[in-house]
C-alpha cells in the first residue's frame, strides 16, 4: 500500500483507470489451488506457513477445488497417468487463470528426463505455463518470486480494452530482501560474526 | 533356524523338485519349478518347524543384456526370475524362494510367462503380484484381480524389462 499511504488522512481522491483498479485487486488476491504432487509440495507448504507466509502477497487462500482458484502451482513430478487429471483441473479453473511450473520436474522432466519412462517432460506439454520456477525443489523465496512474476502479469492485463499486454513486463516488486540491522554494513557484519564466534566458543573452567 | 536347516527340511519333503539350492549366502535360497511354487509355499507356511507367516516381498528380475556385443560376456542366459522373500515372526528366521521363468512363454514374443499366484497363501501377495505384472510382465495365474497397479491401464509394455522401448508419446503428450 506504499502508493496510497497517508493519502487519505484528510480525505482524498485517487484517479486511476477501472482496468488498473481491477488488476490491482486481482493481483492482491491470487488464490492458488492445493495441488502438490511430490516433494515440491513440502516446499509449497513451507511457503504457505508462517515463516515465509505467502499470505503477505495475498495468495494464502489455498482452495481445495479448481473452481475457486486463480493459480495452479504444479508442485512436483507429473507422470502420464496424472497428466490428464492436471489438464482437467486446469480446464475447470475459471478465467483468468495462471500456472506456475514449480521445480525441475515440472519445468522439463528434471532428473527423470532420460530414464523416466513414466514422467511428462515438462508440464508445459499438458497445460500452458506462465512462470517457471527453477530449483529441485525451489526454496520458498523462489516460489514467492514466481508468484510476484505472476502478479506482474496480472498487473499488465488488459481485460476490458482487449489490448495486447506488454511483451516485456516490468517487475514492480523484486525478491530483494533488506538485511537485518546488525549485518547492514561490512564492518557491522564482521563484528557480528566475531561476537557470534566468541559466544559459541566453550570457555574453559 | 539357519538356511541350511530349512533347505534340508525342504529337500526331505520335496526331494528332486528342489532344482537348485544355495545355503551359504546372506539370503539362502532354493529354486523350484513354477508348477511347484504353491505347494512349496503352503508347506513353508504350514509346517510347524518353519511357520513362514509373512511374505515380505515378491520381486521380478529380468536377466537380459539387450546389447548383442555385451550379451556374450554377460554370464547368463536371458531369463526372468520371481523372488519370494519370506520371514517368520514366530521362529524369527528368513528364507528366499526363487522361480526361474523364460522371458516369453513358449519363446513367442509378447506371450507373458506364467507362474501360479500365491494369494491363496499370503493375501499380501495380491498387490506385489500386480506390481510385478505391471513392471516386469509376469502373469500370475489364479490371481483374483490382475490389473496394472502403478501405470495407467492402457499402458503398453512392461518398463522394467531390459529391452523395453520408451514410449514416443502417450495420448498426444511427447514422451521423449
Amino acid at each position: 500500500m506504499g502508493l496510497l499511504e497517508g493519502k487519505f488522512d484528510q480525505g482524498g481522491v485517487v484517479v486511476t483507470t477501472l482496468e488498473q483498479a481491477i488488476n490491482w485487486a486481482r493481483q492482491a488476491s491470487v488464490w492458488p489451488m492445493t495441488f502438490g504432487l511430490a516433494c515440491c509440495a513440502i516446499e509449497m507448504m513451507a511457503t504457505g506457513a508462517s515463516r515465509y507466509d505467502i499470505d503477505r502477497f495475498g495468495a494464502g487462500a489455498f482452495r481445495a477445488t479448481p473452481r475457486q482458484a486463480d493459480l495452479m502451482i504444479v508442485a512436483g513430478t507429473v507422470n502420464f497417468k496424472m497428466a490428464s487429471r492436471v489438464r482437467r483441473l486446469y480446464n475447470q479453473m475459471p478465467e483468468p487463470k495462471f500456472v506456475i511450473a514449480m521445480g525441475a520436474c515440472t519445468s522439463g522432466g528434471g532428473p527423470y528426463y532420460k530414464y523416466g519412462y513414466n514422467v511428462v517432460k515438462g508440464v508445459d506439454l499438458v497445460v500452458p505455463v506462465d512462470v517457471y520456477v527453477a530449483g529441485c525443489p525451489p526454496r520458498p523465496e523462489a516460489l514467492l518470486e514466481g508468484l510476484m512474476r505472476v502478479q506482474d502479469k496480472i498487473r499488465a492485463m488488459h481485460d476490458l480494452t482487449k489490448r495486447q499486454p506488454l511483451d516485456y513486463l516490468v517487475p514492480t516488486r523484486s525478491g530483494y530482501v533488506k538485511l537485518p540491522p546488525e549485518v547492514e554494513t561490512l564492518e557491522k557484519a564482521n563484528e557480528y560474526c566475531r561476537r557470534r564466534k566468541e559466544l559459541s566458543t566453550p570457555t574453559k573452567v | 533356524m539357519h538356511g541350511a536347516e530349512i533347505i534340508a527340511i525342504l529337500e526331505e519333503k520335496f526331494g528332486p523338485r528342489i532344482r537348485q539350492k544355495k545355503p551359504d549366502t546372506i539370503d539362502p535360497y532354493v529354486v523350484v519349478d513354477a508348477a511347484d511354487i504353491v505347494e512349496v509355499c503352503r508347506f513353508l507356511r504350514d509346517d510347524p518347524r518353519l511357520q513362514f507367516d509373512m511374505l515380505n516381498c515378491i520381486s521380478g528380475v529380468d536377466y537380459c543384456e539387450p546389447e548383442p556385443a555385451k550379451a556374450a560376456k554377460a554370464g547368463f542366459e536371458p531369463h526372468l526370475e520371481v523372488v519370494y522373500h519370506l520371514s517368520s515372526f514366530v521362529k524369527r528366521h528368513r528364507f528366499v524362494v526363487k522361480v526361474i521363468l523364460p522371458r516369453w512363454k513358449d519363446n513367442v514374443e509378447g506371450q507373458l510367462p506364467e507362474v501360479p499366484s500365491v494369494t491363496s497363501i499370503w493375501p499380501a501377495a495380491n498387490w506385489h503380484e500386480r506390481e510385478t505384472y505391471d513392471l516386469v510382465g509376469i502373469r500370475f495365474v489364479g490371481h483374483p484381480d490382475l490389473r496394472r497397479i502403478l501405470l495407467a491401464e492402457d499402458w503398453e509394455g512392461h518398463p522394467l524389462r531390459k529391452d523395453y522401448i520408451y514410449p514416443l508419446e502417450y495420448h498426444g503428450i511427447r514422451g521423449r
